[in-house]
């Protein structure tokens, strides 16, 4: 049997051979960090279409993904101190969550979901080569992140008017500080977006190299999940 | 690996009519432990589908599956905790 290399990826320490004497070309890839995965997209590329591999692999950077967890960590940490310190001053916390505009946090939650979607769309764009297209579906992610950012300054502002602050109250400790650690993901989010439409302006995400958008699309989906329960949690159960 | 645009719309569709049953129950004030699991149970189908379909963590080694679906599970569990530990006062 012999085999020939058939790509290399020498950031990733993989390895990819092709048996050249079996009629069907079957391919045997050779991985080495199976566990946590790693980007095979390069070596994906290449291969005959007929014969498709189904390789785990993450979308985006490994290092987003840590990144990612630790935010996964510090916010579910901050969700379990709310709701245990919610347990101690029930009365408070419903009378006061009743004064939040429940509307104003679920068009916030439809308007993450939409990002969401856009930079789904964009990545899937980019994966067809279509580099116009994806730069289109970034831009309206941001213009929905901008739609996001403005509701939750007008929230603020009526809250402020009415003496919230984050000392007024545990639960406007926690429904300030929460939500404005949320926002500030928001911001780091919109930038990270703005910089990967720049990239597909300029024509730098396609099939051979789609790990600069995954990794900044994975942190957005990132700010959407954790969202996902803070509506939930500060707005509605009571 | 990132999903067909058309099912991608679909999810997105499910995502924003979760969102509005979520919105529901809070302006009707519905409250009470059945209450609480319907709104933990639509909020793990809606991070799910951002995990799997929109991360693609579906086409991820199994252990990042396990990480993510388990801290939201997490989550809520120990929300479910406090909850029920605030009745019971």
């Amino acid at each position: 049997m012999r085999l020939l290399p058939f790509a290399v990826s020498p950031t990733h320490a993989s390895l990819m051979l092709r048996d050249t004497t079996c009629p069907e070309s079957r391919l045997v890839a050779l991985r080495f960090p199976r566990l946590m995965g790693m980007n095979t997209r390069s070596l994906a590329s290449p291969l005959p279409a007929r014969h498709p591999v189904t390789e785990y692999r993450l979308a985006g950077d490994l290092a987003i993904w840590f990144f990612i967890l630790a935010e996964l960590l510090a916010f579910g940490v901050f969700f379990a101190a709310y709701a245990f310190t919610r347990a101690n001053h029930i009365e408070l916390f419903n009378a006061e969550q009743h004064a939040l505009h429940r509307g104003a946090g679920a068009i916030n939650t439809a308007l993450l979901l939409t990002a969401s979607y856009f930079v789904v769309r964009a990545v899937q764009a980019a994966e067809r080569s279509a580099a116009a297209i994806s730069a289109r579906w970034l831009l309206g992610a941001i213009a929905c992140g901008g739609g996001f950012v403005v509701v939750k300054l007008i929230e603020y502002s009526a809250a402020f008017e009415e003496g919230v602050s984050l000392s007024s109250s545990p639960f406007h400790m926690f429904y300030l500080s929460l939500t404005f650690f949320h926002f500030m993901h928001v911001i780091l989010g919109m930038v990270i977006l703005a910089a990967l439409w720049q990239g597909a302006r300029k024509g730098r995400y396609h099939p051979g190299d789609m790990n600069g958008i995954e990794t900044g699309a994975a942190y957005w989906h990132m700010v959407d999940l954790v969202w996902l329960i803070l509506f939930p949690l500060v707005y509605v159960i009571h | 690996m990132h999903g067909t645009p058309r099912r991608t719309t679909l999810l997105w569709a499910a995502l924003l009519v979760a969102t509005l049953l979520t919105w529901w129950v809070g302006e009707d004030g519905a409250t009470g432990p059945a209450i609480v699991a319907l709104l933990a149970v639509i909020s793990i189908v809606k991070g799910s589908i951002i995990i799997l379909d929109f991360m693609a963590l579906r086409h991820a080694p199994l252990m990042w599956r396990l990480i993510t679906l388990g801290w939201i599970s997490l989550v809520w569990v120990l929300i479910g905790l406090a909850y029920w530990k605030g009745l019971s006062q």
